[in-house]
């Protein structure tokens, strides 16, 4: 414990810990996935697998926006930012994702014009106010950031903006939570689902994980005392021999989601036929594009996309560590040829991703829960 | 980007009502609460920020607890905090 940071009620944590500890059946294991990126910056911010159980394994789930873009659509956006009179923009986390031939600043070493952004709408009023160029919004997210893409594309439409589109590689994270559920890879006890997520699409999607695949799913909030009250909550479930969808963060999370912005990502967006995600390769109707009646604003109508396939980096493993098959330091490249400052994979990108947040946070506990994972 | 930051409604602002100031410990920006319609968003409520737009209507205490999260996990909430920051929506 001597490295980890002494977070508000450790007094708390350790009270559930123990409750935590008293279902553990002799002898059986437990392996819980937390699908949000926000979750494994909690858990390795504040150590919590070591206040739990050896019992019970925590594995990192695909749940970071950044990390599942696949290299092909790094390049595509380069290759649009080279058009004529392209402005393109993204989010911040975006900016130093590896392509095939660098990132979007080796990019704009090179003569394009890629601006981070913090808001879908700062990309609008660059838009208003350079009527002389195509400024093409880089889309990334989940089901947290696409109502704000949809937004926007309705704002555009509204103002008859001629001079603005969106690159959309917004995802869903349903199909990758099944398509987790359907790999050999791994066998997985429950699953802590993710809280931003659901305040969009709220409880009653996972249901079928619960139903269909008998697993327990507890959607959870961001500190650390609320990751482990979920744990507690999956490990009474497992205990009463019960699989049901319950959510832990209802102070935030309703449990049929935001149906405005449901309704705006229905309007301007259609879900792909599939989609390619690093690691996880093509998933059918795993992601979004921009509806037909509103082409005008999907930039991959306007312009030209190669759609070129390319196989991530032979040293980079984030393919297994977003499936949780591997924890990140064991990765061949973590921390020696692939840091935060020059990453190879994009685990090691964003903040979110399982590599940069262990890599910052998380060298108290290796040992550990190396046994846990070998032993 | 995918934190969800909390803020404090100041004002709706009077010619477009979809947005509105809040105030995020401290810097004062205008976000979109188009996505709350039908929630009488007013001053004084609390709202959880995502890339400029109000998802979630959350109370004072969550609010709290929130930016006190976020205060714990440094470099990722001060890069979120210098892009909102920067970050200029409103004509």
């Amino acid at each position: 414990m001597r490295f980890v940071d002494e977070f508000r009620d450790a007094e708390k944590a350790r009270a559930l810990a123990s409750k935590i500890a008293g279902l553990c059946a002799p002898g059986r294991r437990y392996k819980f996935m937390e699908v949000c990126g926000g979750h494994t910056h909690t858990i390795y911010k504040h150590g919590l697998e070591d206040y739990l159980p050896e019992q019970v394994q925590l594995v990192h789930g695909p749940g970071c926006p950044v990390c599942v873009i696949p290299m092909g659509r790094v390049d595509d956006a380069i290759h649009i930012a080279r058009q004529p009179d392209v402005l393109m923009t993204s989010f911040g986390d975006m900016m130093r994702v590896p392509g095939s031939g660098g990132n979007f600043f080796d990019s704009n070493a090179e003569g394009t014009s890629i601006r981070m952004v913090y808001s879908p709408l700062d990309s609008l009023k660059l838009a208003r106010q350079n009527p002389d160029r195509q400024v093409v919004f880089m889309a990334i997210g989940f089901e947290t950031t696409a109502p704000s893409t949809a937004m926007t594309v309705l704002r555009a439409a509204a103002e008859g903006l001629e001079n603005f589109s969106v690159f959309c590689n917004h995802v869903t994270i349903i199909p990758a939570i099944k398509a987790i559920l359907d790999s050999p890879d791994l066998r997985l006890d429950g699953f802590i689902g993710p809280g931003h997520v659901s305040t969009v699409i709220g409880c009653r999607p996972y249901e079928f994980i619960a139903a269909q695949y008998g697993k327990p799913v507890v959607v959870a909030g961001f500190e650390p005392l609320d990751i482990l009250q979920s744990i507690y909550m999956l490990m009474l479930q497992l205990h009463e021999g019960r699989s049901v969808v319950e959510n832990q963060y209802s102070r935030v999370v309703p449990w049929q989601g935001n149906p405005v912005a449901l309704r705006v990502i229905n309007q301007t967006m259609q879900l792909r036929p599939y989609f390619e995600w690093r690691g996880l390769g093509f998933i059918s109707h795993s992601a979004l594009r921009i509806r037909d009646s509103y082409a005008a604003f999907d930039a991959e109508a306007r312009f030209p996309v190669p759609g070129v396939r390319v196989a991530d980096p032979k040293a980079c493993q984030c393919g297994e560590v977003l499936k949780g098959v591997l924890k990140p330091w064991e990765c061949k490249v973590f921390g020696t040829a692939c840091t935060p400052e020059t990453p190879i994979g994009t685990c090691m990108v964003s903040p979110e991703g399982a590599c940069a947040a262990y890599y910052n946070f998380g060298r108290f506990n290796r040992q550990r829960v190396q046994e846990v994972t070998i032993g | 980007m995918c934190l969800g930051i909390p803020g404090e409604v100041i004002e709706i602002l009077a010619d477009r009502p979809d947005l509105a100031k809040v105030d995020v410990s401290g810097v004062k920006r205008a976000i979109n609460i188009g996505l709350l319609e039908g929630e009488d968003v007013a001053p004084g409520d609390w709202v959880l920020i995502h890339v400029g737009f109000a998802l979630s209507k959350i109370d004072e205490a969550e609010a709290r607890a929130a930016m006190e999260f976020l205060e714990s996990i440094g470099k990722a909430y001060e890069d979120e905090m210098a892009a909102l920051a920067a970050s200029r929506i409103e004509e």
